[in-house]
């Protein structure tokens, strides 16, 4: 006997994800999700947006990683609360994880809540966790082909940071190529050039997140 | 914290697992002969990986020994310029009719359980 389904597989995340969201959305908090391969700068990028911000927001940090508290231990430094998830091999956070870390943060309202996802160009891109915003970090050293590679993670980015742009008089990295790729996948995400090295477009970056709404 | 878990197949298969024995519980069956997947090309998995952490979760459940059908469905993009619509080349996005920009469709996405086979 066949029974139809037609059921997607990833059914249950999707169902805690927008518990998620409604969460999120009910307080007003900013969740960003950042996505990128090992390397490429996230927990700097978010070490320097806390900077920025200064006390013009409040704000909390989730840290993703197979192994280590290396991350958890810079932001804990800065006096910000966050909680490390070790994934214990695991390629990506899933929504489950997000709720459970959440649930202990205490999280005041209007918050930012950064997530740093595994580092992987990969995984992280299947899984909702109810984030707003989705901000994918690609760096100069990794190259321009990025978005022809990993298409899905540059096409659902709501903001692309291509970060580690003080290296690139040292690298072949040919821009024109990298916003193509960009383009023909999202015609709307914010591309923000930044680099973490010297300071520079971090006070942009810092402002496009303020003055978003959710 | 610490969640244990390894590749993201892993984590699908659980999920595509769950979905079977519910629906096949649902249906009235005891077994389950056959699930019938449809995966985009652009849906990050590995229908090996997949059929490996099946055949070990599976054990002992009514989905034990069923033959997984992977029905895999290419990415489309779509001329920006003259709307062909095109299976995704190995190199770029361009339109191979007139060399403008692709754009991303529905058509590679896909990541559903279509049916089951059940006894």
């Amino acid at each position: 006997m066949e029974v139809k389904i037609m059921k997607n597989i990833m059914h249950a995340n999707e169902k805690l994800a927008g518990e998620n969201r409604d969460y999120f959305q009910k307080k007003g908090i900013k969740a960003v999700n950042i996505m990128a391969s090992p390397g490429s700068g996230k927990t700097s990028t978010i070490l320097k947006l806390i900077e920025a911000f200064g006390d013009r927001a409040s704000v909390a940090v989730v840290e993703g990683d197979i192994a280590s508290s290396i991350d958890a231990e810079k932001i804990d430094s800065l006096g910000k609360p966050v909680i490390q998830i070790n994934t214990g091999g695991g390629c990506h956070l899933d929504a489950n994880m997000i709720k459970v870390a959440v649930d202990s943060l205490n999280l005041s309202d209007g918050a930012i809540l950064f997530i740093e996802n595994v580092g992987n160009l990969v995984c992280p891109s299947s899984f909702d966790l109810g984030e707003g915003i989705k901000m994918v970090i690609a760096s100069v050293p990794e190259g321009h082909d990025k978005p022809y590679k990993y298409t899905s993670m540059f096409e659902l980015a709501d903001i692309i940071v291509l970060n580690k742009t003080d290296l690139m008089p040292y690298i072949d990295f040919d821009r024109e190529s990298f916003y193509k790729g960009v383009r023909a996948l999202n015609e709307k995400s914010e591309i923000i050039e930044v680099s973490c090295k010297t300071g520079e477009g971090v006070d942009k970056l810092a402002q496009w997140l303020l003055q978003l709404s959710v | 914290m610490v969640v244990n878990y390894y590749m993201h197949e892993y984590a699908v298969t659980q999920s595509m697992l769950n979905i079977a024995l519910e629906e096949a519980k649902r249906a009235g069956a005891s077994k389950i002969l056959e699930i019938r997947l449809v995966i985009g090309d652009l849906s990050t998995i590995l229908d090996d990986s997949v059929q490996m952490y099946f055949d070990i979760m599976s054990e002992g459940t009514p989905a034990q020994g069923a033959k997984l059908v992977f029905n895999r469905v290419k990415a489309q993009f779509r001329c920006r310029e003259c709307g062909e619509v095109f299976i995704k080349p190995p190199k770029g996005f361009d339109c191979p009719r007139c060399g403008g920009l692709g754009m991303p469709t529905e058509k590679g996405k896909e990541f559903y359980i279509e049916s089951l086979e059940v006894d």
